[in-house]
């Protein structure tokens, strides 16, 4: 292994556009599996409920949520503005697939949102990672878990 | 986001504070996903309702707070105008009629109610049902219209040729109010043409075979838009409401096109409009196998419940199922519950069909069904549906085991309380 690829930097930087305004960081909670809000989520803990999901029985709370973007019901949006409503709602929510179901959901989570990212953040960010989202800068910083 | 001049007075409060807290949330979600305008619509299907224990809390305050922070994502509680876009509501989660057999607290029949009374003078048509296209709500090609509910809008766009994206309940409550809706995805022509094309090696041709197929396809293909190539015989709506309900919910498909069927394609040419072709699948006899297995998550032949209805049945469906109850009793042991429009329940009633069916023993509700409502009858393990969408939901919500098969493989269990099912 040469030196080049064994000094990581301890800090990354990706850069994407803006979803849903404003600054939060927080650990990150990665799942490369798409999630639903109606039948997929329970909103009163902020835990995917979904039969055979990776994160089957994990909250979101207060987590920054990396994820492939929305699937299933139209309900997805009113599902997740209930996890604002019970204070379950995730810190931020970064993601690499638009549809109107994460679009109008991000905006009633009314948490800092951001996607296309200059690289893929399901392949950057680990769960565990320190990241920082400022949606208005389109900044993403990951610190990795290992060097924190 | 470029606003017109009527928008931005919208937006300014200019015509109250409603729609400006609508323009508002239009605005937020049209930005989020990088779409350049708004588009008008005079067709909104939503959730207006209030009929579960979450939304109670809210309630109690007033149903101007339901909407204005359910419908629009408003802290501020503003008083809710009539609508100006024609607008409908879709399934909610009571039965107005048969709440009891559901099991629910009179409290939330009196708040759905009461929420029906408040919305239905402000214009909001209540057809309570997952198919507005059955029940009066049949919009044009072409025309742009705010629909939520997978399965009203894969029909809305592939076989009716409207427009829409899937909606939510903020941004359809914010379209009644101002007639807008973000331009952006299925509103856009060259976004509508097909990606992928999938190949029928057999016959597809009963209700099951529909629902198979459109299994199948949701699951190959996800969210892209499938061209289908092979149909041999003509489809109608019972067929297209099943297979597209069946395609969103193994997918996320919203569009299709059938070459000569749907009305945005006359030939497969026409269909991809020059799009580049992302794929190819081949629909066979082991694929169908195949998708008949998946769909069965139980291996108890004895079963309880027995579920018609999803999407809600047409009257042809209604009068199906009473031609096969007649003169006939379901088992003792086994409930038997028939979804249709409460439009549609009043023709059924005239027919005599919900006699024929009621004197069998089963029950003809409207309004909700037990994906929306999470009510099954107490003590549920085993249920039997013809909805390759139930079968999907029902056993991931609801816990229970859940058969899939043809109406009389599902009237048959309703007689026996035996699954005697075959593909």
């Amino acid at each position: 292994m040469d030196i080049a690829t064994e000094a990581k930097p301890e800090i990354i930087e990706l850069k994407g556009r803006k979803v849903v305004a404003g600054r939060a960081e927080g650990e990150a909670l990665v799942t490369t599996e798409t999630i639903s809000g109606w039948g997929g989520i329970n909103e009163r803990t902020g835990t995917v409920i979904e039969r055979r999901h990776e994160m089957r029985g994990v909250s979101f709370a207060g987590k920054i949520l990396v994820f492939p973007g929305a699937k299933g019901s139209s309900g997805w949006s009113a599902y997740f503005h209930m996890t604002r409503l019970n204070g379950v709602q995730p810190a931020a929510m970064i993601f690499t697939r638009m549809t109107t179901k994460i679009a109008l959901g991000a905006v009633v989570t009314r948490v800092p949102a951001i996607t296309e990212l200059d690289q893929d953040p399901l392949s950057v960010i680990e769960t565990g990672d320190w990241i920082v989202v400022d949606a208005d800068a389109g900044t993403v910083t990951v610190t990795k878990k290992s060097l924190k | 986001m470029n606003l017109t001049d009527h928008e931005k007075a919208m937006y300014d409060g200019e015509h109250g504070r409603a729609k400006a807290r609508a323009m508002d949330l239009l605005v937020r979600y049209g930005e989020a996903l990088g779409a350049e305008r708004l588009v008008e619509t005079n067709n909104v299907a939503g959730a207006f309702n209030a009929s579960t224990p979450s939304v109670q809390a809210i309630a109690e305050k007033g149903m101007e707070h339901v909407y204005s922070e359910l419908n629009l994502d408003s802290d501020e509680v503003v008083e809710v105008p009539h609508m100006v876009a024609h607008t409908c509501q879709l399934i909610t989660g009571i039965d107005n009629d048969n709440w009891e057999l559901q099991g629910v607290d009179k409290a939330l029949v009196d708040m759905q109610r009461a929420n029906e009374k408040y919305l239905g003078r402000r214009g909001v048509n209540m057809f309570a049902t997952c198919t507005p296209y059955q029940v009066g709500n049949v919009p044009v090609k072409g025309e742009h219209c705010a629909w939520m509910e997978s399965s009203a809008v894969i029909y809305c766009n592939s076989v009716l040729g409207a427009r829409t994206n899937v909606e939510g309940k903020e941004s359809t409550g914010a379209a009644a109010l101002t007639g807008r809706i973000p331009y952006w995805g299925f509103h856009i022509t060259e976004n509508r043409r097909g990606t992928h094309l999938v190949e029928l090696d057999i016959e597809v041709d009963d209700m099951m075979d529909w629902g198979l197929l459109g299994y199948y396809i949701g699951e190959v293909i996800g969210e892209e838009i499938p061209v289908l190539k092979g149909i041999g015989r003509q489809p109608d709506l019972i067929k297209l409401k099943h297979f597209g309900a069946a395609a969103a919910s193994s997918g996320g498909v919203e569009m299709y096109h059938i070459p000569g069927v749907t009305p945005e394609a006359d030939s497969i040419e026409e269909a991809f409009g020059g799009r580049k072709l992302k794929g190819t699948f081949r629909y066979g006899a082991r694929e169908r196998r195949e998708t008949y297995e998946k769909l069965q998550s139980s291996t108890e032949k004895k079963v309880d419940f027995i579920m018609l209805g999803c999407p809600h049945n047409s009257i042809d469906q209604m009068a199906l199922i009473a031609h096969m109850l007649e003169n006939r009793k379901i088992h003792s042991d086994v409930q038997l519950w028939v979804h249709t429009p409460r439009a549609i329940k009043q023709v059924a009633e005239r027919n005599g069909y919900i006699d024929v069916i009621r004197e069998a023993g089963g029950v003809v509700m409207s309004d909700t069904c037990p994906a929306i409502s999470r009510r099954l009858p107490a003590g549920t393990k085993v249920i039997a549906t013809d909805s390759a969408k139930q079968a999907h939901y029902l056993p991931a919500i609801t816990g229970v085991q859940g058969w899939f098969g043809s109406v009389s493989d599902c009237v048959d269990a309703a007689l026996t309380g035996q699954w005697n099912g075959r593909v």
